[in-house]
């Protein structure tokens, strides 16, 4: 990777590739019920006990659109800048598997709810943009189970009829970095929106993904291999990895690349051909006659868009406007909507007078390394927002010293306790009285008398000991800035 | 004991009211009836005990407000009931008891009906003859080994044969139409979202429809009223006002103009058929209605057309019939083994035909020239109705092209048992109500029956239209009891 103009580039001997990537994202909708069933969606329930009739497909049952996914589809398409189609069509698509169990899985196939649209990736070399092809609702399958029992195959069908988005990109993306962005993106926008909880563990994000290699400077695609279904960001860097320099070889050595469909396997780090071209399924697509086309108004869209609330992007450039907030800061507080509810929260807590840039800094420092070690989410935070704006307050308004803050923070932690209790309990204020310091200070020089002739001499590191002994005269509390000035005219 | 049978419906929910008879009497009737039918082959499953217990529970405590107080009634099996097996004529549901009832049946049981039984019909609805069904062909009762017609044989010979005052069968693309034609009798299919599909196992999802099937006109208006509502569990049921079309019932159809259709003369029709239609506009004038030649001109498309559409949608609907979760399941040696063995074994030769021919119309590379071919000609044929219906207030045209067939004389040849239906299957592609009444016999005294087709929601208009000429028609139906020992 040539890091001085970061783009990704994979070469060999004196050629150049450029790899294409493109993404089809499953999102799951976050509703309390399916797709087409009043069935729940919990994740981790008892196997097949959120299973009705209509998710078995018992004979004469029907699918019934839930209203609550749609509003969840057409909401994710206004937050990727797309065109929302007023009618769109729900289509079968026929296989059989064993946790399919109507034999088809219904999706929408030529008129989806959502048409073309765009995302921006905040990149280190600038903004980039990322088209979207298209947004889809469908129905998830079921889950087979091939490893409990040597003979069977279990099949837990709490999964079937879940409602999934299938949000295709443009082939728009370069590198895993940029597929990281992507995904984070998407995964932001979709919190924000509350149309997908973006967890990737639980399955609630994952992704096909599509590559090509093309000679750096071609303007034509290179035939693409398709990765199933990958469920982690870093398996797809890794699997983009290996199947873009797999497909540079091949061309390489003088053959060919067969569209094909391929597996990523985690454990070996490498994709394997799953089935062909030849071999693809014929699904044959049909529209559903169950299912009547799906109509909504432009008054149900305009009144989603009125729903929609400030999104990261917009959020961002308010912090930069409102806050002097840096890019960078900026973006790591929007990107995750529970931080820049928090951060938001801190700065309305601390009132007027009030020092953003010190709050920034100590949510992106001790908060988010509190938050790290103990394996927490921001909204679980141990530190709620007011009483870690007090404790920002008292650091600007020098109550307490920046040193001291740290101490009383991982106080605070114990039970979300207030700053300023722990402030006045263990009697941490600062020392700020300059006669007290003075007299202090005096009694160090007084204690220190060769180190401070060494210091008038010209040992000017000595000055660093005497503010730590004055320090440690205070028990930690004296306020440094008045240290330094009381010993500036003293020594 | 012996006339409770031969009463109608309206006449049984009469004399019940007036507690002339009783629940137990009526239903203790038709039970001993079908008991000594057996060689109809009528029921797939009957449920006479439990009849029975709710018939005397009704008399207990009866609620004579009812549409149909204490009124047994078996129906098609194809009509998911809870509790009791639903086959739909086919092996692979052969042990398979639904948990839930079908909106249609409930609308009938919420009205005092009691179920007797389930009554065959051809596998999965596919069969003009009822020769498909797992359960065995079922007996006209017109004549020994002559078709009832299909694919709601078994309750056109359960309402003709009178094991059961009246019946619901379905119709995809003739299936209540053409059995009630062969057998005599009243069938009606109404609007397509007129009476809800929940619970009944699908053919074609788009020409599905539940219908009644009753020895007169006013028995099909009282129970087309009580099963046709409005159900949020089918996408496609439609919310419009629906009449009282009992009550409403007239014979005052002065003024009304109906269409005589010219491509319905189809080449090679008998000429039985031809006369009787001539009849059917006589008594059309007779009854002070006027009629009109009227042109649809795409009518030759439909029979084609409907068969690409409702295999195609058959081939996907009875995909879920793969012996996993329910039903009929032969042992394989893996998955792909296991469901090719359960679909090869448990579903018959008519409906592995009509999947093949569905799958194929859908493959990529045929499904622009079939599938979405068809679709466009359906449009058609729904605009020539809609054409016409600015001239007309309703159509008549005979209901079949012959009378009804020996049991075999069709069997190996299914493009003259698809001909059966070519003038019902415009009325499924369109969506629209058709009612076949009773309307003669022909020269070996089989009845012959013509359709009355009407505009979408319009089943007053055709049950009105019907019930006019029913009276002039005055027909008989010439029932021997052959095969009551």
């Amino acid at each position: 990777m040539s890091k001085k103009n970061l783009e990704y580039l994979i070469n060999r001997k004196d050629n150049q590739y450029e790899v294409v990537i493109g993404l089809e994202v499953h999102a799951q909708v976050l509703s309390q019920s399916k797709l087409f069933s009043n069935s729940a969606t919990k994740f981790g329930a008892e196997p097949n006990t959120q299973v009705s009739l209509v998710d078995a497909a018992f004979p004469g049952m029907l699918p019934v659109i839930n209203e609550f996914c749609v509003k969840q589809a057409i909401k994710t398409g206004i937050g990727l800048n797309a065109k929302i189609n007023k009618r769109s069509v729900f289509d079968r698509k026929n296989y059989f598997y064993a946790d399919l169990p109507q034999g088809y899985q219904i999706s929408q196939f030529k008129d989806p709810i959502v048409g073309e649209g765009k995302v921006f990736l905040d990149m280190p070399n600038g903004q980039k943009e990322v088209g979207i092809e298209r947004l889809h609702l469908e129905q998830d399958a079921g889950k087979s189970i091939h490893d409990l029992d040597p003979q069977n195959t279990f099949v837990d069908l709490n999964r079937s009829g879940v409602a999934l988005m299938e949000i295709v990109s443009k082939p728009d993306l370069r590198s895993p970095d940029e597929v990281n962005a992507y995904i984070k993106k998407l995964r932001s926008i979709m919190r924000y929106l509350g149309t997908c909880d973006g967890n990737m563990q639980e399955g609630s994000l994952r992704a096909d993904v599509n590559v090509s290699v093309r000679p750096k400077g071609s303007k034509e695609f290179g035939t693409r291999c398709e990765i199933k279904n990958v469920n982690s960001i870093k398996f797809m860097q890794m699997a983009i990895e290996y199947e873009a320099n797999r497909q540079v070889d091949l061309i390489e050595e003088g053959k060919t690349i067969d569209q094909e469909t391929r597996l990523f396997d985690t454990k070996k780090n490498e994709t394997r051909s799953m089935r062909s071209k030849e071999d693809a399924h014929d699904y044959r697509y049909f529209p559903d006659p169950d299912l009547l086309p799906l109509e909504v108004s432009e008054k149900f869209i305009e009144e989603l868009k009125n729903d929609i609330p400030e999104l990261p992007d917009d959020k961002m450039k308010r912090f930069i406007k409102e806050f002097k907030l840096s890019s960078y800061e900026a973006n790591i507080l929007v990107s995750d909507i529970d931080t820049a509810k928090y951060f938001e929260e801190v700065v309305a807590k601390m009132g007027k007078n009030k020092d953003i840039k010190l709050a920034v800094n100590w949510i992106t420092g001790e908060l988010f390394a509190v938050l790290n070690s103990k394996g927490l989410e921001i909204s679980q935070s141990p530190v709620s927002a007011k009483n870690f704006a007090i404790l920002i307050n008292l650091i600007k308004n020098g109550t307490i010293s920046g040193k001291i803050a740290k101490n009383v923070f991982e106080l605070m932690i114990d039970g979300d306790k207030d700053p300023q209790k722990i402030v006045e309990e263990k009697g941490l204020k600062q020392q700020s009285d300059p006669k007290a310091l003075e007299a202090l200070i005096d009694k160090i020089i007084n204690d220190n008398r060769e180190k401070a002739i060494e210091y008038k001499q010209g040992k000017e590191k000595l000055f660093g000991f005497f503010v730590g002994q004055a320090m440690k005269a205070s028990g930690g509390k004296a306020n440094p800035q008045l240290i330094n000035e009381i010993l500036k005219k003293k020594l | 004991m012996s006339d409770i049978i031969k009463q109608s419906l309206t006449e049984l929910v009469e004399n019940i009211k007036n507690k002339k008879l009783s629940s137990t009497d009526v239903t203790k009737a038709f039970i001993d009836r079908s008991e000594k039918s057996e060689e109809l082959n009528a029921y797939i499953t009957n449920d006479f005990t439990s009849a029975l217990d709710k018939a005397k529970k009704f008399d207990q405590k009866p609620n004579f407000n009812l549409k149909l107080p204490g009124i047994p009634m078996a129906v098609k099996d194809l009509f998911c009931t809870k509790n009791i097996k639903t086959t739909a004529g086919s092996k692979i549901l052969n042990n398979f008891v639904p948990t839930y009832e079908s909106t249609v049946t409930e609308n009938i049981w919420n009205e005092g009906a009691i179920l007797l039984g389930k009554l065959n019909c051809d596998e999965f609805a596919m069969g003009s003859s009822n020769e498909t069904s797992f359960f065995g062909n079922v007996q006209s009762p017109i004549d020994k080994n002559l078709v009832p017609g299909g694919s709601s044989g078994g309750s056109a010979s359960a309402v003709a044969g009178q094991l059961t005052p009246v019946t619901i069968g379905t119709d995809t693309g003739g299936s209540i139409r053409q059995p009630a034609s062969f057998t005599g009798i009243v069938g009606l299919k109404p609007t397509y979202g007129s009476c809800s599909r929940y619970g009944i196992v699908a053919f074609a999802s788009s020409l599905d429809q539940a219908g009644p099937m009753a020895q007169n006109v006013k028995d099909c208006a009282l129970l087309h009223e009580v099963i046709s509502s409005y159900d949020p569990k089918d996408s496609t049921s439609i919310d419009f006002k629906r009449g009282h079309y009992s009550k409403e019932l007239t014979n005052n159809i002065k003024g009304k103009k109906i269409g005589i259709p010219k491509e319905y003369r189809v080449d090679g029709m008998p000429k039985e058929i031809e006369d009787l239609w001539q009849r059917g506009t006589q008594y059309i004038k007779d009854c002070g209605a006027e009629t009109i030649d009227i042109s649809l001109p795409n009518t030759s498309y439909a029979l084609p057309t409907y068969y690409i559409v409702a295999p195609a949608e058959a081939s996907s609907n009875l995909a879920r019939y793969d012996g996993v979760k329910y039903g009929f399941r032969a042992k394989g040696e893996n998955l792909i083994d296991m469901y090719e063995k359960t679909r090869s074994e448990g579903f018959g030769a008519e409906v592995q035909r009509r999947i093949m021919i569905g799958t194929y119309v859908l493959s990529s590379g045929y499904y622009d020239a079939y599938y979405l071919k068809a679709q466009k000609v359906r449009k058609l044929i729904k605009n020539d109705f809609d054409e016409a219906y600015k001239k007309v207030d309703a159509i008549l045209t005979p209901s079949t092209p012959s009378s009804a067939f020996k049991m075999g004389e069709k069997t190996n040849d299914p493009v003259s048992m698809y001909l059966n239906d070519i003038f019902t299957v415009p009325v499924n592609l369109a969506g629209l109500p058709g009612i076949s009444i009773p309307a003669g016999h022909d020269s070996k005294g089989y009845p012959l029956g013509l359709q009355i087709i009407g505009k979408a929601f319009d089943e007053q208009n055709i049950l009105n239209i019907a019930y006019a000429m029913e009276e002039k028609i005055n027909f008989k139906n010439k029932i021997t009891d052959w095969w009551i020992k």
